[in-house]
């Protein structure tokens, strides 16, 4: 043998300069398809573009101000001037909405500055238009959003705002929806994964130990589901909890219930159907390790006479913990991403963070938002896999995840 | 004891497969509602969907997509888990941490990143936006999948086929691929899959003209509600089933999803 790798190095010199060119093209795929991505994200959640684009040069006036008390004539007529030119180009749609969002009434009063046919002085006729416009705050806030950086979204997201001063503030209550959101979101994910732990467990332990004659079936019950798209399982429960659906029928007929349940659009249609739907993800890898076990472990704790309870906690329960973190790791991630499962069988009151991320990116051409939305998931999803990795012996997650 | 265990896992796996038997007999409804019971049986939810024109042209999309996505991600995967096989440098774990990175992150996350990336190289709304982005998630997939496969695997065995002269090329082929080949099978029939189940990816990146079966489901429940979206239902999961099947002959080695046979 030695002399086979002997003559071998000497043909194959280089096995590393094959590897990485073997690594080369994939690790280009997830640098250029993935990772740029998530940085373009990042830079999405703090970009500031709508005043720089629509009113380029009132934006290099308003940088170049100092700040205090009103601007010149000069910026005035300048703001009056390039919000007519893009009033009728047709784009000071996104700045409008831009505005909008920091401010309610800024992005109307915008357009209402825009469709008024100002004339010199720009200051007093902008004042007598509206009052705001004689406002230092308004100029003020204008002249941060010239900047290109804000970091209004991911404030907004943790329910905080940009005061008047500039400062830090509380959202105002109306906006302030973020906190729960995410309560609601991680906190769905963590029941999920408890009732999957505790569901998942006792069968896993029953379906590893089956003779072998039996166990491929009994598996191929937990492969099945998980190869069938969520999608199709998550229509299968909205047709099963609606009003007149089989659920109910049934309940109505064996006399538990005397009249028919709402199941449908509610916290507990989302938490079965998310059980439902990630329960294999538990069960696969839970399997996994306790299949690696050797019974003779349990066996010779029994020797040393451990009682039942305490092979099960001393000896099993950790052995099985590579597994068990594994699985919990996979349906927590799976259960915070899931879009369609709360979006078919959830009431609009309990939507989870990923719907308002598809909103604001599809329907509200919000991308700040839902850049800044991705970025807290990312985070906290970061840190759950990061703690799980610190608290888990070397190699536990990366062997089975 | 033991009996109560196994009655309580009969039944749980019961539970878990008979919720989606539902869409059967409404996919072979007469009535046009989602309600059960059915007042008759047809065929007309099936002739629907094989003659509506925007069915079909979800079903074509699924199949170019997750044809693509196997035939990109499979060999980009298996020459990747083969390069951290021979590799011996430092850093091979955090190599294989960033390939598989796309797993541990909320996938909503990843397809908002690629809807912004998109936007700005005009992906959007194209094919193969939707093939670059079904590729990366399914890239973690054939990596693990090859890599259990190759734990076994003695790397003096193409070194040695090398020392008695043939070419890096010919000892793969004749050495390394027969004793991987089916794992490799089966990590394409994965990248398959994942594609074409995947919602939430073409919920962002694709237009209507690139409507996947799940995504023309999704706005078949949004809209219509009619038993059509049950038949596609049906051919999702008999499609997914195949795979399955499929899959479990080839009997790869490693990743939980078919470790356990």
């Amino acid at each position: 043998m030695i002399g086979v790798r002997a003559v071998a190095d000497n043909r194959v010199r280089c096995p590393n300069l094959l590897a990485i060119g073997l690594l080369c093209p994939a690790l280009l795929l997830i640098l250029l398809a993935f990772l740029g991505p998530l940085a373009i994200d990042l830079a999405t959640a703090v970009r500031d573009p709508q005043l720089s684009a629509a009113l380029p040069e009132s934006a290099a006036l308003l940088r170049a101000w100092h700040g205090g008390g009103l601007p010149d004539e000069a910026v005035f007529a300048s703001v009056a001037h390039e919000l007519a030119a893009s009033e009728s180009a047709g784009n000071i749609g996104p700045l409008a909405r831009r505005l909008e969002f920091e401010r309610s009434g800024s992005g109307s009063l915008l357009l209402l500055t825009a469709r008024a046919e100002l004339v010199a002085p720009y200051a007093a006729a902008m004042a007598a238009l509206d009052p705001r416009w004689a406002n230092p705050t308004l100029w003020q806030r204008l002249r941060r959003d010239a900047g290109g950086v804000t970091p209004l979204y991911l404030l907004r997201v943790l329910d905080l705002d940009i005061g008047d001063a500039g400062s830090v503030v509380s959202a105002p209550p109306d906006r302030a929806i973020f906190r729960r959101l995410f309560a609601r979101t991680f906190g769905i994910g963590l029941v999920v994964t408890v009732l999957c732990v505790m569901l998942g467990y006792p069968a896993a332990h029953a379906l590893a130990t089956l003779p072998p004659r039996w166990a491929a079936p009994g598996l191929a019950f937990v492969l099945v589901p998980l190869w069938i798209s969520i999608l199709v399982r998550g229509t299968a429960w909205f047709i099963l909890l609606q009003r007149d659906g089989p659920v109910n029928a049934a309940l109505l007929a064996s006399g538990l219930v005397p009249q028919p349940l709402a199941l449908l659009f509610t916290r507990f249609a989302i938490i079965l159907a998310m059980v439902h739907a990630l329960l294999p993800f538990m069960i696969l890898p839970l399997v996994g390790a306790m299949r690696r076990i050797d019974p003779a472990c349990l066996r010779a704790a029994a020797s040393l006479g451990a009682t039942g309870p305490q092979r099960f906690l001393r000896v099993y329960l950790p052995m099985t913990m590579p597994g068990t973190a594994a699985g919990m790791l996979i349906v927590f991630i799976l259960s915070v991403g899931l879009y369609i499962t709360p979006a078919l069988v959830g009431g609009r009151r309990d939507q989870m963070a990923s719907a308002f991320i598809a909103e604001y990116a599809k329907l509200d051409v919000n991308w700040g938002m839902a850049a800044a939305l991705a970025i807290v998931l990312l985070v906290v999803a970061g840190l759950i896999v990061g703690l799980a990795r610190m608290l888990l012996p070397r190699g536990a997650t990366a062997r089975q995840f | 004891m033991r009996a109560a265990l196994r009655c309580y896992t009969a039944l749980l796996l019961l539970l878990l497969v008979a919720p989606v038997l539902v869409v059967l007999p409404l996919s072979f409804s007469s009535g046009t509602l989602l309600a059960l019971p059915v007042p008759g049986w047809s065929w007309r939810w099936y002739e629907d969907f094989f003659t509506g024109g925007p069915w079909m042209l979800a079903t074509r999309n699924s199949f170019e997509v997750a044809a693509m996505t196997a035939l990109l991600a499979t060999p980009l995967g298996t020459a990747a888990a083969i390069g951290l096989r021979l590799g011996r440098f430092r850093g091979r774990a955090i190599v294989l941490a960033l390939l598989t990175a796309p797993l541990a992150v909320p996938i909503v996350v990843t397809a908002v990143a690629l809807y912004f990336a998109f936007a700005r190289i005009g992906l959007n709304g194209t094919l193969a936006g939707l093939i670059l982005a079904h590729t990366v998630l399914a890239l973690p997939y054939v990596v693990l999948t090859v890599l259990a496969a190759l734990r076994d695997f003695d790397p003096l065995l193409p070194r040695a086929a090398a020392s008695l002269g043939a070419p890096a090329w010919f000892a793969f082929r004749a050495v390394t691929l027969p004793l991987i080949a089916p794992s490799v099978a089966a990590s394409a029939l994965f990248a398959f899959a994942i594609s074409f189940d995947d919602l939430i990816v073409a919920l962002f990146v694709a237009g209507p003209e690139q409507f996947t079966l799940p995504r023309r489901m999704l706005a078949g429940l949004r809209e219509s509600l009619d038993p059509t979206l049950c038949a596609a239902a049906v051919l999702l999961t008999a499609v997914s089933l195949l795979l399955l099947g499929a899959a479990r002959i080839l009997r790869p080695r490693g990743l939980f999803i078919t470790e356990i046979r």
